[in-house]
């Protein structure tokens, strides 16, 4: 198939950035989305025109490196998958496809399509681990987990980190990010020692970058592993209570 | 083309005595670092995989000043979160019989008796801890009914040893070391580059003093000092260009070492996976894995007539060939990759492959979904199918999975001590960047054992011997000459690229090189084969040097540029697999000479002249290098001809 492709060009952080239009001939429908970006970035360099810097590593839909707009939403038309993941047999020979970064000031652009995630690692710094010193662990089956905690703790977990949730909300906000991050720990026994100073951490270090949360629900459509908005309910939860808990007190 | 042989023989440093208590005795005979002293030493890691963040996080903890780099924008980007099915230890909690000494000698007959012993009998000690550790800092183990973890059945082993969190094992290990080193960093324990990548080992008066990094970002050469430099890589499957590895994963930093005085070990030993998604297109950039966990389920199978065109559900059980099941009766369709990849190529060879271009086999689920539920094989691979769905528009709970094999781990990399220190002093090389317990295959659900093995539980104590001799001795500072030839090194190789001004793109000449050593150094290898490949490699080389074109400017994001420099260390380590791969004229593992091969076409060992490991020391570009032994010693395992039948 052929396409016109509309792709936001962006030299640097400090520049300012506009659409070029670019036409790619001959893609195959079996060919995913990043090689057909591939592909037009091979014209390119053909060309002489310098190739259009995109992030991507696995191409597996797994380490959350990837994720562009395209038209208009974050990873694309097709539910639950990465951009990497997309292929070209769902879109039509003539199209226009329009493809941007992700659009949020907490995630500035570095070029082209390619833009800086970096404060999702200070909300994880922040609070979203487990403070045990290596060596220091009992057996693994002296913790018992029921099987329904650990299963909705994974479903948590599988968060990518790629922030669609961030690019498709109308605030800006990371609160599906962090919730998954956050409930991940906060719903097995492991993580119950610090919950409430990981609720209060996390949350509030999200609110130094991010925009706040107003029930749109976009993030839960955008976000590539399907994570349940379920878990910002529970994230709210967490930080209203620790808000008044004794936490010296918090086993009663 | 002969290379010059056997110049020296390398001690591994591994204690003698009882091998159950080996680890424990180096441990206690292992110089330690005090406390308060701790803090007077810069640890510099790079790469922040799982080997990288969990030894970064943990010598954090202990109270060493680490600096670690990732060309990542997050350390959670790391290959190793690809990881699909598990981590294997030796926890017999499915009480079928496992214990340390069986982990150790499934280990070391499925790496086909090229590993150190010491190092395997180690790995699968501490195999037990990893568990407790990730468990404890929240890694969500698939669970029971009961509460208690869950285990799975793996290749190369009869007991059910693996754990995992559906199929996405490896993320959340790497998620789990990440957060670990989220809070060293946090703590100030641990300084953190992202999207940093290391161009050069600085070397003074023979010991590793420090790195050179380029900010992919900014384009800004920097220097880093420090006592000791670790290197957490991964390893370099991506010389196939089309491998399950992600596209950014290179050799630059081993092949960087190497160049510096590091030997690297059995160049030759990578492992091809059988259970990838076939090729489809010639556009293809990647390909993509699905776990081996799936043949705990699946039954491998071809059409027993190869013009059989009918659709697979359309075609009788009784007109099907379960070529594993048939061949391998004791371990079935969970035979090692090896094995299994082979076998497959077989069926290939034999014009029986299936698929529209006839390179693929039947992984079928047919079976287990009548005796177990569709729900069952949802829970436990639900991730995969979908994953598989996506890729080839099929649905696998309805149609067979088509699966190939596929370039995927390797087993070769820098040769290191028993300390994991390289040759070079004070360097160390950790996980997939080194050689050291996998021989020349790697058993499924072991490269998370032995990265975080390495990370967490090995490196911590064994730096101790060699920075216990460097207390209160300052870090070589950057001004040095050392540093500063280095970095001239690095801008120089980045202009020269810059300003070569050909006419065809890196990927061009990656995918070139790709095809040559898929075909002559891949599954099957020959002498003709390798000869002709190191010829191939070389005009490959001198093309990229004179016609390559590289756009744009080194003092900002340029992708073209980074890929270049990888392609080129690339060039060279290729050259060096296919050296190995001729010296050694043997089968073994993953290494398959022709020319050495049973009646029923299993790799055929050959003990007594190749017992040995292989450990190249570099003498330049188009120079043969230099090969140094370490001998193995089997005392605990009797050498025999591998069986799965």
């Amino acid at each position: 198939m052929d396409l016109a492709l509309k792709i936001w060009r962006q030299a640097g952080p400090d520049t300012p950035g506009e659409f070029a239009t670019y036409i790619v001939r001959e893609v195959s429908e079996e060919a995913s989305f990043l090689e057909m970006l591939d592909q037009l970035n091979e014209d390119l360099n053909n060309q002489g025109e310098e190739p259009i810097a995109f992030d991507h590593d696995c191409r597996e839909g797994i380490c959350g490196m990837c994720g562009v707009m395209i038209n208009g939403d974050p990873h694309g038309p097709q539910s639950g998958t990465a951009t990497c993941q997309l292929h070209m047999r769902k879109f039509k020979n003539g199209d226009t496809i329009t493809v941007e970064p992700w659009r949020a000031s907490a995630f500035p652009v570095i070029k082209d399509l390619v833009v800086d995630r970096s404060p999702f690692d200070r909300i994880i710094e922040a609070g979203g681990f487990i403070s045990i010193n290596t060596g220091a662990a009992p057996d693994a089956n002296i913790i018992s987990v029921p099987k329904e905690a650990a299963d909705s703790a994974m479903n948590a977990a599988a968060c990518i980190g790629c922030g669609a949730c961030v690019a498709a909300c109308p605030n800006s906000a990371a609160n599906l990010f962090t919730a998954a991050k956050m409930q991940h720990l906060n719903l097995l026994p492991q993580g119950q020692p610090e919950r409430w100073t990981r609720a209060v951490a996390m949350v509030e270090t999200m609110e130094e970058y991010f925009g706040s949360c107003t029930n749109h629900g976009e993030c839960e459509a955008a976000c590539p592993k399907n994570i349940s908005i379920d878990f910002i309910a529970w994230m709210n939860r967490d930080y209203v209570k620790a808000q008044f808990k004794n936490v010296a007190k918090a086993s009663q | 083309m002969d290379n010059e042989q056997g110049t020296s023989v390398l001690t591994s440093g591994e204690p003698t005595g009882p091998i159950e208590n080996r680890w424990d005795n180096h441990r206690f005979a292992t110089k330690l670092v005090n406390p308060a002293n701790k803090r007077k030493y810069e640890i510099i890691v790079v790469g922040t995989g799982l080997a990288g963040a969990s030894a970064a996080a943990t010598l954090g903890e202990l109270g060493y000043n680490v600096k670690a780099f990732s060309y990542h924008d997050s350390a959670r980007r790391a290959h190793s979160i690809a990881a699909q099915g598990g981590i294997n230890a030796a926890k017999n909690y499915p009480n079928d019989g496992d214990s340390i000494h069986r982990l150790f000698y499934d280990t070391i007959k499925g790496g086909d008796y090229r590993s150190r012993e010491s190092n395997v009998y180690r790995l699968a000690q501490v195999s037990n801890e990893i568990i407790d550790q990730t468990t404890a800092q929240g890694v969500p183990f698939a669970r029971e009914y009961g509460g208690l973890l869950d285990n799975r059945s793996f290749g190369g082993a009869q007991v059910s040893r693996t754990f995992y969190a559906r199929g996405q094992t490896g993320q959340q290990l790497l998620l789990g070391a990440y957060q670990a080193l989220a809070r060293q960093i946090s703590a100030g324990t641990v300084e953190f580059h992202n999207r940093s990548e290391m161009l050069e080992v600085v070397v003074k008066d023979g010991r590793a003093v420090g790195i050179v990094v380029r900010d992919l970002t900014t384009g800004e050469i920097t220097s880093h000092s420090a006592h000791a430099v670790v290197l957490a890589t991964g390893g370099y499957s991506n010389v196939f260009f089309l491998s399950t590895n992600a596209m950014a994963c290179n050799a630059t930093a081993i092949w960087r070492a190497h160049r510096k005085g590091a030997y690297f070990a059995n160049p030759c030993y990578t492992q091809i996976h059988p259970t990838c998604i076939p090729v489809s297109d010639e556009f293809q950039s990647k390909l993509t894995l699905m776990s081996e966990s799936l043949r705990n389920d699946g039954r491998i199978w071809v059409p027993l007539d190869p013009d059989d065109s009918r659709p697979p559900n359309d075609i009788p059980e009784d007109e099907r060939d379960f070529y594993l099941e048939r061949q391998y009766p004791a371990f079935g369709n969970l035979v090692p990759r090896d094995v299994a990849s082979r076998a497959a190529m077989r069926m290939i060879d034999q014009n029986r492959g299936v698929g529209p271009l006839k390179n693929g086999v039947y992984l079928d689920f047919h079976s287990a979904i009548e005796r177990l539920g569709k729900h069952t094989i949802e829970e436990r691979y639900s991730n995969l199918f979908e994953m598989y769905e996506r890729i080839t528009d099929e649905n696998p709970y309805e149609v067979p999975m088509r699966i190939y094999p596929a370039p995927h781990y390797t087993m070769g990399g820098l040769w290191v001590d028993y300390n994991l220190m390289t040759s070079v002093p004070g360097l160390y090389a950790i996980g997939e960047a080194n050689f050291s317990d996998h021989g020349a295959n790697r058993l499924g659900a072991s490269a998370l054992m032995q990265g975080l093995a390495d990370g967490y539980f090995v490196l911590p104590y064994t730096i101790g011997q060699y920075l216990s001799d460097y207390l209160n001795t300052d870090p070589v500072p950057i001004e040095d000459e050392a540093f500063t030839d280095a970095e001239d090194v690095v801008r120089e190789r980045n202009e020269r690229f810059l300003s070569i001004g050909g006419t065809r793109s890196v990927d061009h000449f990656h995918r070139e090189l790709g095809k040559v050593m898929i075909e002559h150094c891949g599954l099957a290898r020959s002498r003709e084969g390798l000869e002709k490949a190191i010829t191939e490699i070389q005009t490959i080389r001198n093309e990229f040097w004179s016609d390559l074109k590289v756009l744009g400017t080194s003092d900002n994001l340029n992708q073209s540029l980074e890929r270049a420099g990888r392609v080129a260390d690339f060039l060279e380590l290729a050259e060096l697999m296919c050296r190995d791969a001729l010296d050694r004229e043997e089968s073994c593992g993953g290494h398959f000479r022709v020319e050495h091969q049973t009646e029923d076409g299993e790799a055929l060992r050959d003990d007594e002249n190749f017992a040995f490991v292989s450990a190249w020391e570099w003498t330049g570009v188009g120079s043969p290098p230099v090969r140094h032994t370490e001998p193995l010693k089997f005392e605990y395992v009797a050498l025999s001809q591998r069986s799965y039948k």
